[in-house]
């Protein structure tokens, strides 16, 4: 019978932008057990409803995370304008939807540069993240940020977008289109990738429903669904279909980030066709008083944002679920049986957010 | 549509979150909030695109049963509730007791921790 070692992965690991730690108990090269534990930037963002007025915290709840950022000011302000009964104009809410796929756009882009980095496909990886420096100058253009854009605002937008720069967007979604093209094509059809993807990280879809998944990683494992069709800002208006896969596997995930990206391009290029002329900010007046839980697609998958208020400037809870913390209880099943060698490939396959998770 | 946060007592959350997985309902997430008079501790559940909210409200000190024998997921949110607020949760499948969140504060939003702050 061969003996049981634990070795440390993380928090600092060439795979990991972000600290997480796993202790991986392993038989030979074969782990069977994997332990998590998180906290070890965890900055209590949360507590601050108690001292911020509720609209200062729309610049908190932006700073959660660089990457997802747009979403989790578009989930706070979405959960208080509930509160508040406020309705966003039909503008603003299409504006929303615009720079959520972009945001979308660049953080798949982004993993799929960090998976090609994990499996050690360097070219790859600096390929995506030129293709993502488009989306970010198209961030930039229209906020003013690239990755915070503090643009967001309880009862809409702070500022409007030009169509003319709506429209200058098109064109350059043609050509990411088109680059992107070849290196899914890379992701998806060569073999030495395929090799470090396919039958990694089986979950079938009952497992991934059982623990809770969500996002491409519950997409990969055939299980449709996406919380965009809740229908919130201007989704209902779009066209646009759940990707999924079959091949619960690392694969399976990857398939479903990259045609995502595709997906945000369609709806991008019918939302900028749609939008009507109009104001983007309507009056807020008086405080919140009441409870509210926003549930929405980010990147990762869905996020939960809960605000309770009490009729003052201050409010008494914000507590946000993230895609990442829900898929923990995913990975650590995922990392049970599978070799050493594969452990940074299915920590990339989550898409950890160690950000949002440590908010 | 205003949603529902429907209360019940701590002592029947097994039964009512047993009839939620009858009828086929996911775990969406569990959170608790420091309130005045103690803890209340939310449970979201999904089936499909539509939730159900259960609210439970504890006081300082008190135990609450674990759900995670229902929901496997439920051991990571009742770890981070008992980490981050100091509530103690009995029968987590895989209770890290404490371990979870490596905070240099232990049980931050506590009523503990909130009441020394407040003293200093």
């Amino acid at each position: 019978m061969s003996s049981r070692s634990v070795i440390p992965f993380g928090p600092q690991h060439p795979v990991l932008p972000e600290p997480i730690h796993l202790d991986l108990v392993l038989e030979d090269e074969k782990v069977v057990e994997a332990v998590p534990s998180i906290g070890f930037v965890h900055r209590g963002l949360e507590s601050l409803v108690t001292k911020k007025d509720f609209k200062e915290m729309v610049y908190v709840a932006e700073r959660i995370c660089g990457i997802c950022s747009f979403g989790h000011g578009f989930g706070y302000c979405d959960a208080v304008e509930h509160i508040m009964d406020i309705q966003v104009t039909e503008r603003a809410n299409y504006l929303r939807t615009i720079l959520f796929e972009l945001s979308r756009m660049h953080s798949h882009i982004l993993w799929l540069g960090l998976m090609a980095d994990a499996f050690g496909f360097e070219n790859l990886f600096m390929d995506t993240w030129r293709i993502r420096e488009k989306v970010l100058d198209m961030l930039e253009a229209a906020t003013g940020g690239r990755v915070i854009f503090s643009i967001l605002d309880v009862g809409g937008l702070r500022k409007d977008i030009p169509d003319d720069m709506l429209k200058g967007f098109l064109p350059v979604l043609k050509d990411i289109e088109k680059e992107l093209a070849v290196d899914i094509r890379t992701f998806l059809n060569d073999g030495a990738v395929k090799s470090r993807l396919c039958g990694v990280g089986v979950l079938s879809a009952e497992e991934v429903e059982n623990l809770g998944c969500c996002g491409p990683f519950l997409r990969g494992s055939g299980v449709k669904r996406d919380s965009r069709k809740l229908g919130y800002a201007a989704y209902d208006d779009i066209d646009f279909d759940i990707v999924t896969s079959t091949d619960c596997d690392t694969y399976g995930r990857t398939y479903v980030r990259a045609n995502e990206i595709l997906q945000s391009i369609r709806i991008i290029r019918q939302a900028v066709e749609k939008i009507p002329a109009g104001e983007v900010m309507v009056p807020v007046k008086g405080f919140p008083n009441g409870e509210h839980m926003t549930r929405l697609e980010q990147p990762r998958g869905e996020a939960c944002y809960y605000v309770k208020a009490n009729g003052t400037k201050f409010l008494e809870r914000m507590r946000v679920r993230t895609p990442t913390f829900a898929n923990i209880p995913a990975l650590t099943q995922t990392l049970q049986g599978c070799e050493l060698a594969d452990v940074p490939i299915l920590v990339v396959a989550i898409d950890p957010c160690i950000s949002c998770t440590e908010r | 549509m205003e949603q529902e946060f429907r209360k019940v007592s701590h002592h029947s959350i097994l039964s009512e979150v047993e009839t939620l997985h009858e009828e086929r309902y996911r775990l969406i997430q569990i959170c608790a909030t420091t309130v005045k008079e103690g803890y209340e501790i939310l449970y979201t559940f999904g089936k499909g695109y539509d939730e159900v909210q259960v609210k439970i409200h504890t006081d300082p000190g008190e135990h609450v049963q674990s759900i995670s024998r229902i929901f496997p997921p439920a051991w990571l949110y009742e770890n981070e509730i008992h980490d981050l607020h100091g509530i103690e949760i009995d029968g987590i499948t895989l209770d890290f007791r404490g371990g979870l969140y490596r905070t240099k504060v232990k049980a931050p939003f506590s009523h503990e921790t909130l009441d020394n702050k407040e003293g200093k």
